[in-house]
């Protein structure tokens, strides 16, 4: 049995994560990955770099986060206080900029001149985007065709920002399409192009660095917990698509065990329907794609399933390995709330507490709906609020039959 | 003896090269593959790759990805690879059989399952693009015990540590990737390739063969002069992608192209 002290000690050498994770890719990478792994090995403990990194969070990005008690909605739903980890807040808008910022001191560091990245709803892109124009990168995202539909404006804002978006037409047009693509685009240019991976999952070390970049928001939120709470919420809650806000939020509070976490995925039309994106939720076979063993949603022939969801950035069939090791052992409880439950989320809060969240992060929302009645008001829940919801708004004026 | 270690034994006193093709299994329907195979024989093929198709063939270039989506869209699944072998070995039980493709169908069928199914029905080799010797600890003694060997990749990119761990866990060959890329990519340099095999015959005795972008009779022979082996892919796909329409033209064309690097090959 792996006793929760033992989870701040993954992943072993090889990047395993109990059964998961792991370095599943075609030769021609294995080197690559070799050079980041001892890149960032030196780094990780590396004071100067900690400080630049640290540096960049506070004057670029706008850390720390606030930690915002949402008092209205907490008292419309009837149960715990609820406060939410203001990540939406930060530049570019969502969590994605923490990795971004870290990935993009590596590249720095590694004197590659070109960056890539794969993105979903286009936070991961814009944040990509945004450091290379600050680093003055050469910079290409890849973006499934039908999220390039669904996403127009953070297209148009990667373009602004001088990247090329390269829309990717092969298999469901989504997510893990793109992920394909740009690592074909890293096989092809390795020896000048660093792979910004947007998500805790792909191959060894990039599961591991993508958390310990996005911990910084559950270092803050522990912090600020004990300051305006003072003490340790009792739950903690967090959308899961392949896991990079939720395991930042819930990572430094893994050993306190009286924190009951909640990974909430994509529903879709209902887990029941088999149209969701929720690997864990739906207790999904094992399986190994991008990288990496872990859920994953696929057949019996093992071709990985299409996925659903309203929400581009969870619409990914596999999710982070240490995300399933966390399942295996019980540490987070894994849930679903479906496309109808989200919409509802994001409307009530727009109205109640006036701030937009990502369809994304209004799956963690809905989530709280649900647990927050069933608890006591001196109990306290804190919510990620990876994203701001205006890349949403044509998504949400379309379903409304608003031509904006 | 293993038909893949017998057939290089064979070329080797012959003064041979070995000519590779690979197809992608079911493409453009299942119920061709089995003939391609017979043709590909006839034409001097001395080893057959067979690709199983994947949702998500992340090393492949488009040609091979237009593939896999043409067999997957008549459900060809290991049961049917296993199958067409069987019928192929009916016919032709010298041919060395290799199967190539992704973890993922092999792991949700299961180890021991795939590799029980894939001996009885006649394959001699597995290659699994994504998975490299530090993640088949598990995978590798299952296909030992059954007779099948692993053949794995080495690319440009390879260090000599690796080249030399991977050399300990491969058998039959090993196939060394030409250029960083995708499967189907552009063209490849021969003094560049000889530069990366001259270290690598240090640390293995196994036969060299190279794949990717190896598109006719003169890239073959230019190959053939450094290595043990030429594989041959999307140049062969790109055949059965050109006659979708018309597939009893696409046996000969492949022997077409087949004949052409043979020929080039044994000048």
């Amino acid at each position: 049995m792996t006793k929760f002290s033992d989870l701040t000690r993954m992943p072993d050498a090889r990047g395993h994560f109990g059964a998961y994770g792991g370095r599943f890719v075609s030769e021609t990478l294995s080197f690559a990955l070799e050079e980041l792994e001892e890149t960032y090995a030196a780094l990780r403990d590396d004071p100067d770099f900690q400080a630049e990194f640290d540096h960049d969070l506070a004057h670029y990005v706008g850390r720390p986060s606030p930690l915002y008690h949402a008092e209205r909605w907490s008292r419309e739903l009837g149960g715990a206080q609820i406060w939410l980890k203001r990540e939406d807040l930060n530049h570019t808008g969502a969590h994605k900029v923490n990795n971004t910022i870290g990935q993009a001191l590596l590249a720095k560091k590694s004197g590659k001149p070109r960056v890539i990245a794969e993105t979903g709803a286009g936070q991961h892109g814009v944040a990509t985007a945004t450091v290379a124009a600050r680093l003055g990168l050469e910079c290409a995202i890849y973006m499934g065709a039908e999220d390039v539909q669904r996403q127009k404006l953070n297209v148009y804002r990667m373009q602004l920002l001088g990247a090329k978006v390269i829309p990717v037409e092969s298999g469901s047009r989504t997510l893990k399409d793109a992920m394909n693509e740009a690592l074909r685009d890293w096989v092809t240019n390795v020896d000048n192009t660093f792979y910004i991976i947007g998500t805790v999952a792909g191959p060894h070390p990039y599961p591991m660095l993508v958390r310990d970049f996005n911990a910084v928001a559950g270092r803050e939120a522990r912090e600020q917990s004990l300051k305006q709470i003072g003490r340790l919420p009792d739950a903690l809650i967090a959308c899961v698509g392949g896991g990079s806000n939720a395991l930042g939020l819930f990572y430094p509070f893994v050993e306190d065990e009286d924190v009951a976490m909640y990974g909430v995925e994509a529903g879709g039309d209902g887990v029941e329907t088999g149209r969701h994106a929720a690997p864990l939720a739906g207790n999904a076979p094992r399986g190994v794609l991008h990288g990496n063993r872990t859920y994953l949603m696929s057949d019996e022939g093992g071709q990985v399933s299409e996925t659903h969801s309203i929400s581009a950035g969870l619409d990914y069939p596999g999710v982070g390995p240490e995300h399933a090791l966390w399942k295996d052992v019980g540490r987070v409880n894994y849930v679903a709330a479906n496309d109808k439950e989200v919409l509802e989320a994001f409307r009530e809060l727009t109205h109640v507490e006036g701030i937009m969240p990502a369809l994304e992060s209004a799956h963690a929302l809905a989530y709280a709906k649900v647990l927050a009645p069933t608890m006591r008001p001196d109990q306290h829940i804190v919510i990620n609020l990876s994203g701001r919801g205006d890349k949403d708004i044509l998504t949400v004026a379309k379903l409304d039959g608003i031509e904006i | 003896m293993n038909r893949i270690d017998q057939r290089f034994a064979t070329l080797k006193a012959q003064g041979r090269t070995a000519l590779i093709p690979y197809l992608t299994a079911g493409d453009p329907a299942p119920q061709y593959t089995v003939g391609f195979m017979h043709a590909l024989v006839e034409a001097g093929a001395d080893i057959i790759e067979l690709g199983v198709p994947f949702s998500d063939p992340m090393a492949d270039g488009p040609v091979i990805q237009k593939a896999c989506e043409r067999a997957l869209k008549h459900g060809t699944r290991l049961s049917h690879l296993f199958a067409m072998v069987r019928e192929f070995r009916s016919q032709d039980t010298d041919t060395p059989v290799v199967l190539m493709g992704y973890l993922n169908p092999i792991e949700r069928m299961g180890y021991e399952a795939f590799a029980d199914q894939a001996s009885e029905a006649g394959v001699d080799g597995v290659l699994t693009v994504d998975m490299p010797p530090e993640e088949a600890d598990e995978f590798g003694p299952v296909l030992k015990a059954r007779g099948l060997q692993s053949i794995f990749l080495v690319a440009p990119t390879t260090s000599d540590a690796r080249a030399g761990t991977i050399s300990a866990h491969g058998e039959g060959y090993l196939y060394y990737v030409s250029l960083k890329g995708v499967t189907g990519a552009a063209t490849l340099n021969v003094e560049e390739i000889d530069e990366h095999l001259a270290p690598l015959r240090k640390l293995s005795d196994l036969p060299l063969c190279v794949g990717f972008g190896i598109r006719d009779g003169a890239t073959a022979a230019a190959v053939g002069k450094v290595a043990e082996g030429v594989i041959v892919g999307s140049v062969l796909v790109g055949q059965i992608a050109a006659c979708v329409d018309d597939p009893a033209a696409i046996a000969p064309r492949l022997k077409d192209i087949m004949g052409e690097m043979r020929q080039a090959l044994d000048a």
